[in-house]
């Protein structure tokens, strides 16, 4: 208790950097140790990505048989297998980073003289390009959680928005100032379309939108599959089951192929972050963002204040498909312009549910989590065979496992509890 | 058991739920703790039942001082509780749900059902429950739901006392007097019970003694022989201490007209059946009556959050019928909830933004669908400043703020537009005394700019302090309005339900009565039935 109070009267106190050198400087440390030992939002997101890696550490020693082996013998020779733990997940770790950020190999070849600069951007390309799709879901998912909503069902409005953009992507003949805005209005305008399904439902009969929108992604993912087999869709060339690609009018420029033609990533990763600014501002700045907010935070009061929540039910639903929509669109008009398949939007949906948690909801700090997990995605791409691919998938899954329960954290680490209590983040109502 | 409270007080923060409870259990004694919601009654049973730990003063059983940090300390003492809100798992069996938490077991951790059953059969054949062991709770209608949470308490180590909190606010009459015979059974057999109610005939057919709080102090320790009126008065305040200075009302144009309005429960009750009421401009209109008796749905009615199954309402002369709130709002309804942390704010806001919570689109606050922060944190300065909300900043969230300054921010964001007409439900519940006069005060000035209010209190003395005419609403209806000169016990037998005839002191008819609308209520003799809008 004492601790905390101290923490709380030091704000008043700035460190008066002049005078009493030696007076004012524990003061911050304590302050700034105060803080590192409080569970508050910032400091259980941090401690979590780093459990979260140790715990990664663990299991890939477990699961690597050259390095279990070297246990067997532990107490004859420890060192060894201290030595070959430590290797591994330097090494694993090492490659992650190298396939996402920045290949350690290519920037000694690039020193000699032997690549080219854009060689050297291609990790970061990488993560930028799987971080795309995963700003568009993880705001889907984001806003609906502020009007406390649960949007499960950003995979399959991600679908519809794929379809949406691909069809006008090959079926109309325009130029491309035209054509391009339009592919990419198709993919919102049909994951919108999806999103206000479950929005309407809740409206008008209280269906749950949990339950409405994860049927909804069964029923978008199997409508993808039949639509690929029609004569409509199908491509005219291949005989899997493979879409036609879009125009070139309806592509997606690339940003960076001038440099190497390697580098995937595309303009949908600057819409990506212009319409994460636009989220934020319409949830921080307009009427419509302050309804929104209102009705999630507490539905009674917004409808005492006259505030209309089936509607606004509704138009956020459709807002949110909408924006997995545009995910959509960046993959159907971006990496796989050459065609779509059943394959294509992976998981990115349910990922948007991760990345909107980690981010806890707010437009910046999704953006922040879709780019890592699009780095922790790249990164476990490029390391393979080397290190289990799963290691993403897995890594995820923990950060979000401990962001999720602060309670977890701050009992692991013995952290003290912040002033307004720990911060979890959870839809009404479920 | 014998259990005593010896000055138990409760502080929250600077708000006090109980101040200076003594209280005395003799053994066998069915002893009722009568108040109004709000009165402190639950802080009392939470206290007593370990689930809230006493500012001070204490607890003695048997004269031996105990503190209980958990309801599991309480049990082991020998209490039980039966909560107003029952704590079954529905899809259990009867048997199960009591055993809940001590099984029966075989040993080895495998359960025993057949002891289990015969667990159930004793205590409810040794009181005449008529329990079957087997039967699915959530199949059970309330009545029995609730004798299975009586055997549950009973089923403790050694309970002596039971604790009963408002155990007849979901029950249908039959049922009523089903459990009034179960509790005389048990206090026959030695087992104390404290009975929590608000409903006088109830405590009055049933209790040996009976302790009256209001605001949190023990007001008046009466006898069964006590009659309904004396019990209503005690319970809603003796005293005068609320005192407005205000002027003679001048009504002028009705402002709201409710006629012949009725809705229905999802339950099928009716809880308004048929209410009349006009308010005028330039008056304050005092709804008195015990709550649940509709006053809730009246005024969700007003604000057109419910929808009557029939009748009509007008605001300022117009039927309301089909519009929406913000659209009721917008024309001049003012509307202050009676709960406040529902209704009234949202929590996680600024105090800024639960200022202009229902005026968040409209000019200066917005333009064009962008909010203009500037207008609103000026807007949220003002208010601030002249309603004396503290707070740190119009930037603090609304939940740091005590129930008073919470209750001023919902003040500041209803009288800081033009009006014609208000309705202010229970606005100064929870609230401290300073804080209570500020908004009387203000309502009294709101009447006076010609504003029609309408004000739902279940505090006889704020209705007294404001009212220039009181209205009476008693299962439904309106039984009877009255000027406010009219003496409390009229009024008191009025709320529960004897028409204004009898509710009249028959010596003297006096000047008085000439004022008086009689409503001819046929069934105002003693049914308490349907006042389970308890929330």
């Amino acid at each position: 208790m004492s601790d905390s109070t101290a923490t709380t009267e030091a704000p008043a106190e700035p460190p008066a950097p002049d005078t009493e050198g030696s007076e004012p400087k524990p003061n911050f440390m304590r302050l700034f140790g105060g803080y590192l030992t409080e569970a508050n939002s910032v400091m259980v997101t941090i401690y979590s990505l780093l459990l979260a890696f140790l715990i990664g550490a663990i299991l890939l020693i477990v699961s690597d048989e050259f390095t279990r082996s070297t246990f067997s013998y532990f107490f004859s020779r420890p060192q060894d297998a201290w030595y070959a733990s430590r290797d591994l997940v330097v090494e694993s770790y090492t490659s992650l980073f190298e396939g996402a950020i920045l290949n350690f190999n290519t920037l000694e070849a690039y020193r000699a003289g032997d690549a080219e600069f854009g060689n050297l951007l291609r990790p970061l390309s990488e993560t930028l390009t799987y971080a795309t799709p995963l700003i568009f879901t993880g705001l889907a998912v984001g806003l609906a959680f502020r009007a406390g909503l649960f949007n499960i069902g950003a995979q399959g409005q991600l679908i519809f928005g794929m379809m949406g953009a691909l069809i006008v992507g090959f079926s109309l003949d325009l130029p491309i100032w035209l054509h391009l805005p339009l592919a990419i209005i198709a993919g919102a305008v049909a994951g919108g379309a999806l999103g206000a399904v479950p929005g309407v439902l809740k409206a008008t009969t209280g269906a749950h939108e949990v339950i409405s929108s994860i049927m909804l992604n069964n029923i978008a993912a199997l409508f993808l599959v039949w639509a690929l087999g029609t004569a409509f869709l199908h491509s005219e060339t291949k005989s899997d089951l493979v879409s036609k690609p879009v125009d070139d009018s309806a592509t997606l420029p690339t940003l960076l192929s001038s440099l190497n033609p390697s580098l995937r990533v595309n303009l949908a990763l600057i819409i990506g972050f212009a319409v994460a600014a636009l989220v934020w501002w319409l949830l921080s700045k307009s009427t419509f963002g302050f309804r929104i907010r209102a009705v999630g935070f507490n539905e009674h009061a917004a409808a005492t204040a006259g505030m209309r929540i089936g509607s606004t039910y509704t138009t956020t639903m459709t807002a949110a498909g909408a924006l997995a929509g545009l995910g959509g669109a960046a993959l159907a008009l971006g990496v796989s312009s050459g065609g779509i398949t059943t394959n294509t939007a992976l998981d990115y949906g349910f990922s948007g549910i991760t990345v909107a948690l980690l981010g806890r909801a707010n437009p910046g700090g999704i953006v922040a989590s879709a780019l890592l997990f699009g780095a922790l995605k790249a990164g476990a791409l490029s390391a393979q065979p080397d290190v289990p691919v799963d290691i993403s998938t897995l890594l995820q899954a923990t950060i979000v496992l401990f962001i999720a329960a602060p309670a977890l954290v701050k009992a692991i680490l013995h952290l003290r509890t912040p002033r307004g209590g720990l911060v979890t983040l959870e839809a009404k109502g479920w | 058991m014998r259990l005593e409270l010896k000055g138990l007080t409760k502080k929250f923060g600077s708000f006090t739920a109980d101040d200076d409870i003594d209280l005395v259990v003799e053994p066998g004694q069915i002893h009722a703790v009568l108040g109004e919601n709000g009165a402190g009654k639950s802080t009392l049973m939470n206290m007593l039942y370990g689930i809230l730990q006493p500012t001070s003063g204490a607890i003695l059983i048997d004269g031996e001082p105990v503190s209980f940090s958990g309801p599991g300390d309480a049990i082991a003492a020998g209490l039980g509780m039966v909560h107003q809100h029952f704590k079954l798992v529905g899809p259990f069996s009867v048997a199960d749900n009591v055993q809940l938490g001590r099984e029966h077991t075989q040993g080895m951790g495998v359960l025993s059902a057949k002891a289990a059953r015969k667990a159930v059969r004793d205590v409810s054949e040794q009181y005449g429950l008529h329990l079957d062991p087997d039967a699915v709770c959530e199949d059970l209608p309330v009545g029995v739901q609730q004798r299975v949470e009586i055997v549950k308490a009973l089923s403790g180590p050694k309970t002596e006392l039971l604790i009963l909190d408002e155990p007849t606010a979901v029950l249908t009459p039959a049922e009523i007097t089903e459990l009034l015979q179960i509790m005389r059974n048990l206090a026959a057999a030695g087992t104390s019970i404290l009975f929590i109610s608000h409903k006088l005939k109830e405590v009055q057919a049933v209790a040996d003694t009976i302790t009256v709080i209001r605001r949190g102090k023990v007001v008046a320790e009466l006898e069964p022989t006590a009659s309904e009126s004396e019990m209503a008065s005690a319970m809603v305040g003796r005293a005068v201490s609320l005192r407005v200075d205000k002027t003679d009302a001048e009504p002028g144009e009705p402002r709201l007209e409710v006629k012949d309005l009725t809705v229905v429960s999802d339950a099928g009750v009716k809880v308004l059946d048929g209410l009349e009421l006009t308010v005028h401009s330039g008056e304050i209109v005092g709804l008195a009556g015990v709550e649940g008796n509709g006053q809730t749905e009246l005024a969700r009615s007003i604000l057109g959050l419910l929808k009557p199954d029939s009748g009509h309402i007008s605001i300022d002369g117009r039927d309301v019928h089909g519009r929406g709130v913000a659209r009721r709002i917008a024309d001049g309804l003012g509307y202050i909830p009676e709960d406040r942390g529902r209704d009234g704010l949202v929590a996680e806001f600024s105090v800024a933004e639960n200022i202009v919570l229902n005026q968040y689109r409209d000019a200066p606050y917005a333009k064009g669908g962008v909010v203009d922060a500037g207008a609103v944190h000026k807007r949220a300065v003002d208010s601030i400043a002249e309603f004396d909300i503290r707070t740190q900043s119009p930037d603090e969230s609304a939940s740091s703020l005590s129930g008073g300054n919470q209750q001023k921010v919902i003040i500041a964001r209803e009288f800081s537009r033009s009006r014609r007409f208000l309705v202010a439900a229970q606005p100064t519940r929870g609230v401290d005394v300073g804080a209570s006069q500020f908004i009387h005060s203000r309502l009294v000035a709101e009447r006076d700019t010609g504003t029609g209010v309408l004000l739902i209190s279940s505090e006889l003395d704020e209705i007294y302090a404001l009212a220039d005419r009181i209205a009476v609403i008693y299962n439904g209806r309106i039984v009877g309005e009255v000027d406010p000169d009219t003496p409390r016990e009229v009024i008191g037998r009025l709320m529960v339900g004897a028409d204004l005839a009898a509710a009249e002191p028959p010596p003297a008819a006096e000047a008085e009565t000439a004022d008086v609308e009689a409503s001819s209520d046929t069934e105002a003799s003693t049914d308490e039935d349907a006042n389970g809008g308890d929330r």
